[in-house]
């Protein structure tokens, strides 16, 4: 029994960090049907700025989180208004384009940074465990789940409560009749890049202090954003929770019982079934095409 | 709009071409000693600059090129400089030998100097096998293998666990969780281990082996903590090795109850990890930055002055330095016209060198080379604390985990039981 609850507490913590992750890749993708193969590159941009804050600055992890976003988001904001609002943001050339976006990302931190490993030192106040349902757990893992479940809410609230959300989830019904109301897509748009690249870099910064940091770090979790979006359910939020938990649960509970190499090939091959059943995802939201 | 498309590729390219000959520090080295009058003996280098195992290979190549360098500064070869030619496999094992042969058939290099991981090392052999060539290759690795165009100057399992599975059985318990990235290697150490736990009456608690670069490891922890084994025997790799001493460390075990003990973590690791996520754990391996020897002390400081004072010497750094010295020695004792690589290769069996960890040689049967085993414990700052050293050097044994196959100078032999 104690390993049981022990196993489920592991799956929601593997489930937070692919929430964090995935949340900027859900609106992107999700909302503005950007295809953003540059989003790994955001997560490695989080995971460099902490590093550097660090380094430089002195910053500990807590206190810089909040600038590491605006960076990121900064950076999102250049790359949608000069690259993708360029191409029309069509699904096709955007693939293209971001993919390159992320190479030259890559290059341009292992030329400036150099390409060895970095690490992250964890918040002092959270490197000891704490006591959870009778199991000891990493206090900074509990704090990951709290973190992705307010980032959660608080994106939701913006697409859901906001103006700008408002103007959103208009343009995505229809951009030609939003348009025709007065409502600056570009701008929208470009904001909303933003918003997820700058989720996306908060991402890197706070899985940083349990992973290792490197230019190509992007890549293994792209894959897993990818994955969690697609299988919750493409422009549903809530989907996309539910997907993460679901998939941090079952590569957790395989892993476990078998062993990780087992879990990523069982993982992906009960994805690749669910899609061909329900090409939709779990939960879809309606939209008039 | 599809012009500038194409303008954007093609700006990605450029880019990407840039990239790719990084590290203009080391260009510009090669440069100038292209201009080298007199004689030139070509030797190339065939470390990764870019791609996953750079992080690891760019210190291998600045350690070979560090010792070219001393070598050429010192007169060279009986008068002849060595040119290094230094190539960019990429990471990519079909690139490796793209570039390998291009080394040997095109440069016509006597011999190179390369790889890091055993993949690429594969894929190179066909290459100096079928042009009878020479290849150096620093690395520990999981033995196995028996050619007559490699130097192997890293240590096989025989060398890194003789001394240390006893040692840890007799410091902390007999039970072992052997945990290894899932590739050829961690699979041909923990062969051994479970040998020589069979043979000082040690058990297997788990082995278990993760994705190559797999980076969330709370289930392992878990069984760990469910098995509750006295050592957790590490073979994992790259960032992966990085990931699980954090989160070992967030998970609040404890390195005094249940140690980790590594083949591959070396100071780039700590460095990697951080030495909070690192202290306590202990690693067996031929080389340590903190060894005291006049050799290690010149090699240490010459390294730093050369790459940068924040920079660290490992065991694959120390044996890609001492490789090259003993190249050098081998083509002493040659006449300039006699210079190909088999002269070279037999040359340099039974050549012994002075190397920062000690006295080693290369042995004439199996051109691996004789190493002195050490035993060390991480400590927070980063570096290593030697808490056992072997009293005699010791001889290695690639085939050690398979009764009746011997390497010989003959190639591989196996004896009919």
């Amino acid at each position: 029994m104690d390993q049981f609850i022990e196993q489920i507490i592991t799956g929601l913590s593997i489930g937070s960090i692919l929430l964090l992750v995935a949340m900027g890749l859900s609106i992107i993708y999700g909302s503005m049907g950007i295809i953003n193969l540059a989003h790994g590159e955001f997560v490695m941009l989080g995971a460099y700025a902490a590093w550097m804050f660090h380094t430089y600055l002195g910053l500990g992890l807590l206190a810089s989180l909040v600038p590491i976003f605006l960076v990121v988001a900064a950076f999102g904001w250049v790359i949608e208004r000069y690259v993708l609002s360029l191409l029309n943001n069509r699904p096709l050339d955007t693939i293209l384009a971001t993919w390159g976006v992320g190479i030259m990302l890559q290059q341009a931190v292992r030329l400036m940074v150099g390409s060895e490993l970095r690490y992250v030192q964890l918040p002092p106040a959270l490197s000891d465990s704490m006591d959870v349902f009778g199991q000891s757990v990493s206090s900074y893992r509990v704090f990951l789940f709290v973190v992705a479940m307010a980032l959660f809410a608080a994106t939701w609230l913006l697409m859901n409560r906001t103006t700008v959300g408002m103007k959103l989830r208009a343009i995505i019904q229809d951009r030609s009749v939003a348009a025709s109301f007065g409502i600056n897509a570009k701008r929208v748009y470009a904001l909303t890049f933003a918003y997820g690249a700058g989720l996306a870099g908060l991402a890197g910064a706070l899985v940083s202090p349990l992973k290792s940091v490197s230019p190509d770090m992007g890549t293994g979790y792209v894959v897993d954003a990818f994955m969690v979006v697609v299988l919750g359910g493409v422009q549903s939020l809530a989907g996309t929770v539910a997907s993460a938990f679901v998939l941090g649960e079952l590569s957790g509970a395989i892993a476990f019982l078998q062993n990780d190499t087992v879990a990523k090939a069982i993982v992906l091959l009960a994805i690749v079934v669910l899609i061909r059943f329900r090409p939709e995802g779990l939960f879809t939201a309606r939209v008039r095409a | 709009m599809s012009i500038s498309r194409r303008t954007l590729l093609r700006n990605t390219a450029a880019l990407g071409a840039f990239a790719g000959a990084g590290f203009p520090h080391v260009w510009i080295k090669n440069a100038d000693l292209a201009h080298a009058t007199g004689g030139e003996i070509k030797v190339g280098v065939l470390f990764s600059l870019t791609g996953t195992t750079a992080i690891i290979e760019e210190s291998l190549n600045k350690a070979t090129l560090l010792a070219i360098e001393e070598i050429n500064a010192a007169g060279g070869i009986k008068g002849s400089k060595i040119v290094p030619i230094v190539e960019d496999p990429a990471s990519d094992p079909a690139t490796f030998s793209e570039k390998a042969r291009k080394l040997v058939v095109g440069d016509k290099c006597v011999s190179v100097f390369g790889s890091y991981t055993s993949a690429s090392r594969k894929a190179v052999l066909p290459v100096f096998e079928r042009q009878n060539n020479l290849y150096w290759y620093p690395t520990l690795y999981e033995g196995r293998e028996c050619s007559k165009n490699v130097i192997y100057t890293g240590a096989v399992p025989n060398q890194q666990q003789d001394e240390f599975v006893p040692w840890l059985i007799n410091k902390f318990g007999k039970k072992f969780y052997l945990i290894g990235s899932n590739y050829i290697y961690p699979k041909e150490e923990n062969n051994y281990c479970k040998k020589l736990l069979e043979k000082h009456g040690g058990e297997v608690a788990a082995e278990e082996y993760v994705p190559l670069g797999h980076s969330e490891f709370s289930s392992v922890i878990n069984k760990i903590r469910a098995t509750q084994p006295n050592v957790i025997f590490s073979t994992v790799v790259g960032d992966s090795v990085v990931a699980l001493h954090r989160q070992y460390r967030a998970a609040g075990l404890d390195p005094e109850k249940m140690p980790m003990a590594s083949l591959t973590t070396s100071e780039n690791e700590v460095a990697a990890m951080g030495g909070d996520a690192a202290a306590g754990h202990f690693t067996s391996a031929p080389y340590f930055m903190v060894y005291k020897s006049p050799e290690n002390e010149k090699f240490v400081e010459a390294y730093k002055k050369r790459w940068g004072a924040d920079k660290v010497t490992h065991f694959v750094s120390e044996a890609c330095y001492f490789q090259v010295h003993l190249f050098r020695q081998a083509v002493e004792k040659l006449a300039t016209s006699d210079l190909t690589p088999p002269n070279i290769r037999d040359a340099v069996k039974g050549q012994e060198t002075i190397a920062p960890q000690g006295k080693v040689r290369i042995e004439p049967e199996n051109l691996h080379t004789w190493l002195w085993p050490k035993i060390a414990q991480a400590k927070s700052n980063g570096q290593f604390e030697i808490l056992v050293e072997a009293k005699d050097w010791l001889k290695p044994v690639p085939y050690a985990a398979y009764p009746g196959q011997v390497c010989t100078d003959k190639g591989l032999v196996v004896e009919k039981s």
